[in-house]
């Protein structure tokens, strides 16, 4: 194969510098020891990642992202599991329309969502509480949950389970021991990228979010439309390192570019 | 197999999807569909939302000149947004393909990686990097010698493609890798023994063949930027409104609910309507790649 010419990796270069410049900045201005937004420039300084702790609602958001983002990755497997395992293994009818709806919350913009599920949970009674917030999160995370449970179960090999049958298992015990186990790197994996598009969600959670269940990026994207000082640039610092840790781990589990090819096509 | 068990395999499927299906049906379709229905809701300053029938809303926004306004604006931001994603990202994912193992897998890890880091974040980034006339992206561009006076940035269109578009990249970089990943690199080989150039290779054989994913990359990221929230609104500012920043405005600023809900029952129709037409017609083009 041949190799890129010294134009295309000028290309190259300045478009991975533009790529992860602003992250970069995020992550310089955050270690500021001025009062005001700056790039460090004489010394490094930890102050704003300390005024963090005074400010109990960034700290108080986290702990509701990081509640959220683990429970309603959990309950979106718990009905993604079965479901993945259905259409992996059976042909039935309306098998595609089904996978077709449960990966469309891929397809509706979060706008919408964010909109149907305030109109929902206000007629509903459950306005503001974190019980919507989890139903509401569930669903939008329900298509990575599905689509790698189903990579999972697709590459499974039946003959194993139909070995633990003849030796007797059945029914729940077949499950837990034999069916469970085989496709856990991609339940986990599925569980993973849930979290981190929950941690992650803005635009739907902002609709639904009240004082109490603000989530990071609400807690951020309020106190962004007020004003922007170093104290946002150190708690985004924080975000970006968390989602960096998941994404190593995601990548070194169960490699990077398998969680992200196919984004948004049906799954199999 | 037993007629017993033949029923309890037609009825397996429908057990296991059934609790999902029920989800869905319960917390989704029906708040989408109640979200429909308020749109045809009649609102009031000091009355609030009253549930009745009328095209109130729809004829406020097909006859009001800001709301044509709106939505061009949000067309013509996402439009250009596409543009420059494929410009940049189809020239990169070739490039990324064209390097060898070790430095492929860091780099595609370094543009792929954003996708996952927080939005808000990133547009920070942006706004910081923008920030005023006296901006880091001003400075680098004036003392290049690029440009004699500053750009505005912030609060404007400019601004909000630019920060969409470093948004978007990696969706575009994705989908045309993975067109690049059913090329046959022989095909280039065999052009270049039959005597063709550099940008005829390029222009007669790769583009051609990495156009479907480019398409393809063009529609997810058109109908994400369309209904993008958090880019917006941040660069945006107040002032410059797209179709989901109007959208929650409505809602949670004026509360004038069954308008906001008559602007996001436009935009999910316009973009479902957009990204299944292109989607066919993609299909029916490239009928061959797809099969």
């Amino acid at each position: 194969m041949s190799r890129n010419g010294p134009l295309a990796l000028i290309f190259h270069t300045i478009f991975v510098i533009v790529m992860v410049a602003p992250i970069l900045v995020v992550c310089l201005v955050a270690f500021t020891p001025e009062g005001f937004l700056s790039l460090p420039t004489n010394g490094f300084s930890l102050r704003w990642f300390r005024a963090i702790a005074n400010y109990p609602e960034f700290v108080h958001a986290f702990w509701v992202s990081l509640g959220l983002g683990a429970l309603s990755s959990f309950v979106a497997l718990l009905f993604a599991v079965p479901a993945a395992l259905a259409i992996a293994r059976y042909r039935f009818r309306g098998r595609d329309a089904l996978a077709a709806l449960f990966l469309s919350p891929l397809m509706i913009p979060h706008v919408v969502l964010g909109i149907a599920f305030l109109r929902f949970f206000t007629s509903a009674g459950l306005g503001g509480s974190f019980a919507a917030l989890i139903i509401a999160h569930v669903i939008i995370v329900f298509p990575f949950a599905l689509r790698l449970t189903l990579a999972a179960a697709t590459g499974m090999d039946l003959s194993v389970e139909m070995a633990a049958v003849s030796l007797g298992a059945g029914g729940w015990t077949l499950f837990r021991r034999v069916t469970l186990p085989l496709i856990l790197p991609g339940v986990i994996s599925g569980w993973a990228l849930a979290f981190i598009q929950s941690f992650d969600d803005l635009t739907m959670t902002v609709f639904l979010a009240a004082p109490g269940t603000e989530t990071l990026p609400v807690r951020m994207f309020l106190y962004i439309q007020d004003n922007i000082d170093p104290l946002v640039t150190s708690v985004s610092a924080c975000v970006i390192a968390i989602t960096m840790t998941a994404l190593i781990l995601l990548d070194r589990f169960y490699g990077l570019d398998r969680v992200l090819a196919g984004k948004g096509d049906t799954g199999r | 197999m037993s007629a017993a068990a033949e029923e309890r395999n037609a009825r397996a499927p429908w057990a296991l999807t059934a609790p999902a299906l029920m989800l869905f049906v319960g917390v989704l379709l029906i708040p989408l569909a109640m979200t429909v229905m308020l749109s045809f809701h009649d609102w009031g300053q000091y009355k609030g939302i009253e549930p009745v029938f009328i095209l109130k809303n729809w004829h406020e926004i097909a006859t009001d000149p800001y709301y044509a306004e709106m939505f061009w604006r949000t067309f013509r931001i996402a439009v250009l947004t596409t543009l420059l994603t494929a410009v940049l990202g189809a020239p990169e994912a070739y490039i990324l393909n064209r390097m060898s193992g070790r430095w492929k897998s860091f780099f595609l890890l370094v543009i792929l990686g954003p996708l996952l880091i927080s939005v808000v974040a990133r547009t920070l980034g942006w706004a910081l990097l923008f920030g005023g006339n006296n901006g880091l992206v001003n400075k680098l561009l004036m003392s290049a010698g690029l440009i004699r006076f500053p750009i505005p940035f912030m609060f404007t269109e400019t601004g909000m493609v630019i920060a969409l578009a470093h948004v978007m990249m990696p969706f575009m970089v994705l989908s045309v890798w993975a067109a690049l990943q059913r090329l046959n690199p022989q095909i280039e080989n065999a052009a270049m023994s039959l005597g063709a150039g550099p940008v005829t290779i390029i222009r007669r054989i790769i583009m051609p063949q990495i156009m479907p994913g480019v398409l393809s990359g063009a529609i997810i990221v058109f109908s994400l930027s369309a209904s993008a929230f958090a880019t917006p609104a941040i660069i945006g500012g107040r002032r410059l409104k797209v179709a989901a920043t109007l959208a929650y405005d409505e809602f949670l600023n004026t509360l004038n609910w069954p308008l906001g809900a008559a602007v996001a029952t436009l935009l999910l129709v316009a973009l479902v309507l957009i990204v299944v037409g292109s989607n066919a017609l993609i299909e029916r083009r490239y009928a061959e790649v797809f099969r």
